[in-house]
């Protein structure tokens, strides 16, 4: 099912949480909505969910006007952050809810072998009979995504579905739900803080501050040309120097960066770890090393620019770099934006 | 060897045991001691005098209508104290504890005054022909003014800890209002709703003082048990007090133990497994 948002507005006492926000999203997509907290992430969700109601602006889900239908109504499946499995019933009987409560009649037997292949699909064959209190912390997510999925829902919504789990399983869980969203090719919105979670498993990125939509695209689009300093540094590790342009050309220390359409003047210069290098000749950034650390992949040199800004770069395991030794930060790649 | 933050297991326990020996034990067995004194046949004919029977009636019936009445508004009490926010809020909430604060002696006649036949509530409803005052319902208005904190204070941190995502989840599988009630909130509450309402109709079983104001004390209709026992007491005949008491802490004590039982039967998801 096609969703589309158009205009919405959210104020909540005094606080504005969503600022007209304007968002597609295909059938069978599955998108990120990303942003630190209080971008209004979730409460656009919650929108989608009919959990909160838009002040302006309308939904869509598909063709038909959704704005005002109860969440009861939607047809949405929800899955909360944390669960929200009902702790007096049996993994069976949460599944088995929905149906339970449905308008569409179904007889026992009927809403069990459902039950049974969500299980399945979940992987949590056998775990029926347990209470949430007695499974690990992604099982219960995963019975909580068997919940949802049971009364068949238009879209799938998710809040922040990895977040009270731990790093291992969050990995887990994440390629499973890439796996299940491929095999029932529903429509999915889910929330997230963590970049590498939205990048990793989303079709689509959404990135959102205070309530508006910065940039979406795929993630080769959104991390290989961000479109504001906000969104390189919340992406990822960005180091952050200061430059002048002129004729779209960045001048840094010595070095050049491409600058294709900035305004002439000054400029904010960012670069990933590993696009900046270490060297003793320029053309670069005057540095002095202040640490080296050693990790298995690569070494990692902290330096202090002649300009005052802390840099902090990744270079091959070989190179010889030592504490105090002073040289140039050369420039392998980097993004620059306009100072506002 | 663990270090606990109180002082260790032996001289805890030797303190609680003791104390509650000599505090709720020692009375009990004394009572029961007492009450065993009489043979059988004896202690029988007291039990099971027409008086003796007529006041368990009337203690019993109306301390479970007390019951049955504050589990409906203690209920809604502590759901609009959790869930809403208005003016006066913390000043209800305080005033929740006051049956527990004030002399029942105090309440008793407070009551008697406002539903005596031309007091200010017992004056309007004997226009429409309901009498209060000196009536078992008088016994009922008694006990539920002196039970109602017992369901309100033991369901009200239970909803506050109800996490609203629950009610969500059940709304977005389709769930209406009456039916999330049903099958999610209510099997949530009902450990607490059971500690309340069995503390509450123990307390009404046992209740004195805020009764024997409005009740009217007359034998076989408005005397309940705590009374009649008060009556053998002054007549210095301690076996037959201490026989008809025996009743009473019997049907506590088995009260007690169904509810317990059944608390547990409601608690069996919390087992880890």
């Amino acid at each position: 099912m096609k969703i589309r948002l158009d205009t919405v507005i959210k104020t909540f006492e005094t606080f504005r949480a969503v600022h007209g926000v304007s968002l597609e999203i295909e059938s069978g997509e599955l998108v990120a909505l990303l942003g630190p907290s209080g971008s209004g992430k979730t409460t656009i969700l919650r929108m989608v969910a009919g959990l909160e109601y838009a002040d302006e602006g309308h939904i869509y889900f598909g063709d038909q006007d959704a704005t005002d239908i109860p969440v009861r109504d939607r047809g949405v499946g929800f899955v909360f952050q944390h669960y929200a499995l009902f702790p007096h019933m049996t993994v069976a009987e949460n599944i088995g809810f929905g149906m339970k409560v449905s308008k569409v009649k179904r007889d026992k037997s009927e809403i069990a072998a459902r039950v049974a292949d969500l299980l399945r699909l979940v992987r949590l064959e056998g775990l029926g009979d347990r209470f949430p209190g007695q499974i690990s912390g992604g099982q219960r997510q995963r019975v909580a995504l068997a919940r949802a999925l049971a009364v068949d829902p238009k879209v799938l919504l998710l809040d922040e579905p990895f977040g009270a789990l731990d790093a291992n399983v969050r990995h887990d869980l994440r390629r499973w739900l890439r796996e299940i969203h491929q095999e029932l090719g529903i429509t999915t919105i889910f929330v997230t803080h963590d970049q590498e979670e939205a990048l990793d498993l989303a079709d689509r990125v959404v990135i959102l501050r205070e309530g508006k939509i910065v940039q979406q695209g795929t993630p080769q689009e959104v991390c290989r040309d961000p479109k504001d300093a906000f969104v390189m540094k919340f992406l990822g590790d960005a180091n952050r120097l200061t430059g002048t342009v002129s004729a779209g050309i960045a001048h840094v220390g010595d070095a050049q960066v491409d600058a294709p359409g900035i305004a002439d003047g000054p400029a904010e210069i960012f670069a990933r770890p590993r696009d900046l290098d270490w060297s003793t000749s320029g053309p670069g950034v005057a540095a002095t090393v202040d640490r080296v650390l050693d990790r298995p992949g690569e070494r990692r040199v902290i330096a202090t620019a002649s300009t005052g800004e802390t840099l902090e770069f990744d270079v091959e395991p070989e190179q010889a770099v030592a504490k105090g030794e002073a040289g140039f930060v050369t420039l392998r790649r980097a993004k620059v934006f306009a100072v506002s | 060897m663990r270090r606990n933050v109180l002082p260790g297991l032996h001289l805890s326990l030797g303190i609680t045991l003791f104390y509650v020996g000599l505090i709720v034990v020692l009375p009990l067995a004394a009572l029961i001691f007492k009450a065993s004194s009489l043979g059988f046949a004896e202690y029988w004919t007291i039990v099971s005098s027409p008086r003796s029977i007529a006041s368990y009636r009337v203690t019993a019936l109306a301390a479970l209508a007390a019951t049955v009445f504050n589990l409906f508004f203690g209920l809604a009490l502590a759901w609009v104290l959790t869930r809403y926010r208005f003016p006066g809020r913390r000043l209800v909430d305080a005033m929740v504890d006051l049956p527990f604060a004030l002399p029942t002696a105090v309440a008793g006649i407070s009551l008697t005054a406002l539903f005596s036949a031309n007091g200010w509530f017992g004056s309007v409803l004997s226009d429409f022909g309901i009498k209060v005052a000196y009536t078992p319902l008088g016994i009922m208005i008694a006990m539920c003014f002196t039970s109602l904190p017992f369901i309100v204070r033991t369901v009200q941190p239970v909803l506050e800890d109800l996490d609203p995502a629950l009610e969500e989840a059940a709304q977005s599988l389709g769930g209406s209002d009456w039916t999330i009630f049903r099958t999610v909130i209510l099997p949530l509450l009902a450990p607490a709703l059971l500690a309340g309402t069995s503390l509450s109709f123990a307390r009404s079983l046992g209740e004195f003082g805020a009764i024997i104001f409005i009740a009217g004390n007359q034998p076989m209709s408005t005397e309940i048990t705590a009374l009649l026992i008060f009556i053998r007491l002054e007549e210095y005949d301690y076996q037959a007090a201490a026989a008809i008491a025996s009743v009473l802490l019997l049907t506590a004590f088995a009260m007690l133990a169904v509810t317990n039982w059944l608390q547990a039967r409601a608690l069996r998801y919390t087992v880890k497994g």
